[in-house]
């Protein structure tokens, strides 16, 4: 690697002067990183949510939505798209399947945790009420367990971001075709490029928090999401690699 | 009398490569992989391991330190928690690279930014974990008459060890990830294989060196839930 130019207070300024400049180029490369991680995202919940909602639902299959899981979360995504690329050759498809990869079991680990873990008493009385198992699970188990369930996305969709500039190393289109080609953007580019995937990855963050927030039913607000078991702690302890 | 031998082609001696290292570029070399096991793929995993260890264990003091203080003045856990959340969005590559003209082309690099990276696993779990002993169980020692010193010691530390151990677990698989990224920048790790034959796109260097960072993963994760298990043998009972 080139060591373009010296870190100094200029490069923040001109990280800022980057962004300006080559805005049209910045948006284009933005606008690819999104793409891609919307489209990585997208396929996750689309596989783990429901496996996972539903396996919490029968209460079975721990070992596959925890342990199997945990397995793939130990995946390093580089390693994942240099093992796969043969199969899949260079662009976005090898990117793709790293990135669900990292996202899916995030997301399968905590909606199985969150429906599983919903009190069973409270099942119980829902069912006393006559509560068809649908209606136990879409009015009772999925509102109970939508903060665990929305903490296993959001922090899947910070990963994702964060981790779509790998991009940059196999055919490109995301930010990472600046942050790794420092010889080209100097480190001004980097740092500009970079700052841009923070605040997408903050921006996903806080989109999933609000997401969460207009779903969540008015009268279980103030419920505090304790009831976790001690095996998977909340959240972000669930963290996956990036 | 002069004799002129015609002189042949010269062909050039490029040593004795085997048929798919020169020419083909097969998914599996095996060939490659034996001849070069000791001089590439070898010391990578080993330097990987070594990153690894030293980024968790420097990581897992710091965090550690941090969690106890925590413990004690609860201003800090936000603060801690919102720094080191904010450093998970910024892409470890650009990380990397910003701390190069600091730090140079060294391992120092590496360990600065995967240390960063560990924080917030190791932090959360190692907090959680204290928090999530009952306050019953800590009146009951007060009672024994231990004192606050031997309270951590002997009953927070133990009942938070398995979600400071969950922690670890997560840290160190996603130290290990990281550390692949790292090696664009300096050429060290499994990354640095996997970086060189994406360069001269040579299959069987990269697929290989990835497999091998996978194995990796999936070995130090299995080797901590052995680990785990061992040292909470009261949790076998009831799990």
């Amino acid at each position: 690697m080139i060591v373009g130019e010296g870190f100094n207070a200029h490069t923040f300024a001109n990280a800022f002067r980057f962004l300006w400049y080559d805005r049209s180029f910045v948006a284009t490369k933005t606008l690819e990183h999104l793409e891609l991680s919307a489209i990585a995202i997208g396929i996750a919940i689309l596989i783990a949510l429901p496996l996972g909602v539903w396996l919490g639902h029968i209460h079975r299959g721990s070992f596959l939505a925890i342990n199997v899981s945990n397995l793939g979360r130990a995946l390093p995504s580089l390693a994942v798209i240099s093992v796969g690329l043969p199969a899949f050759g260079i662009g976005h498809t090898v990117v793709i399947l790293a990135l669900v990869v990292l996202a899916a079991p995030l997301i399968l680990t905590n909606s199985f945790v969150g429906v599983d873990s919903v009190e069973p008493d409270v099942v119980e009385s829902a069912r006393g009420m006559g509560l068809t198992p649908f209606q136990v699970l879409a009015r009772v188990e999925l509102p109970l367990a939508l903060p665990l369930v929305f903490a296993g996305i959001r922090t899947a969709a910070v990963y994702v971001v964060a981790t779509a500039t790998l991009a940059g190393v196999v055919g490109g289109g995301s930010l990472g075709d600046i942050i790794f080609n420092e010889p080209t953007y100097f480190l001004s580019g980097v740092v500009g490029a970079a700052m841009v995937v923070s605040l997408l990855a903050s921006s996903a963050f806080f989109l999933f928090a609000g997401l969460q927030r207009l779903l969540t039913p008015r009268g279980l607000r103030y419920v505090d999401a304790a009831h976790v078991p001690e095996e998977e702690p909340p959240s972000v302890l669930e963290a996956a690699a990036a | 009398m002069i004799h002129i031998v015609a002189a042949g082609p010269v062909i050039p001696n490029y040593g004795t490569a085997h048929g798919c290292i020169a020419n083909d570029n097969a998914m599996f070399c095996t060939t490659w992989i034996r001849e070069h096991w000791h001089d590439t793929l070898e010391p990578a995993l080993v330097q990987h391991v070594w990153l690894t260890a030293i980024a968790v264990g420097i990581g897992f003091a710091i965090a550690f330190a941090f969690a106890l203080l925590a413990h004690r003045f609860g201003w800090l856990a936000p603060t801690f928690s919102a720094f080191s959340a904010f450093l998970y969005t910024i892409p470890s590559i650009a990380l990397f690279q910003l701390l190069v003209p600091v730090t140079g082309i060294t391992v120092t690099t590496i360990e600065i930014g995967l240390v960063g990276y560990t924080l917030l696993i190791l932090f959360s779990n190692t907090l959680a974990g204290l928090r999530s002993v009952p306050p019953e169980v800590i009146e009951a020692a007060r009672g024994m008459g231990l004192t606050q010193f031997q309270i951590l010691r002997r009953v927070e530390l133990p009942l938070a060890f398995p979600a400071i151990s969950a922690g670890i677990r997560i840290g160190v698989v996603t130290t290990i990830s990281l550390a692949t990224v790292a090696a664009y920048i300096t050429p060290y790790g499994l990354g640095k294989p996997i970086f060189d034959g994406l360069q001269i796109n040579y299959r069987t260097e990269y697929v290989v060196a990835g497999l091998l960072a996978i194995a990796l993963a999936l070995v130090a994760d299995g080797v901590l839930v052995i680990v785990q298990r061992r040292l909470t043998p009261w949790r076998r009972a009831t799990a």
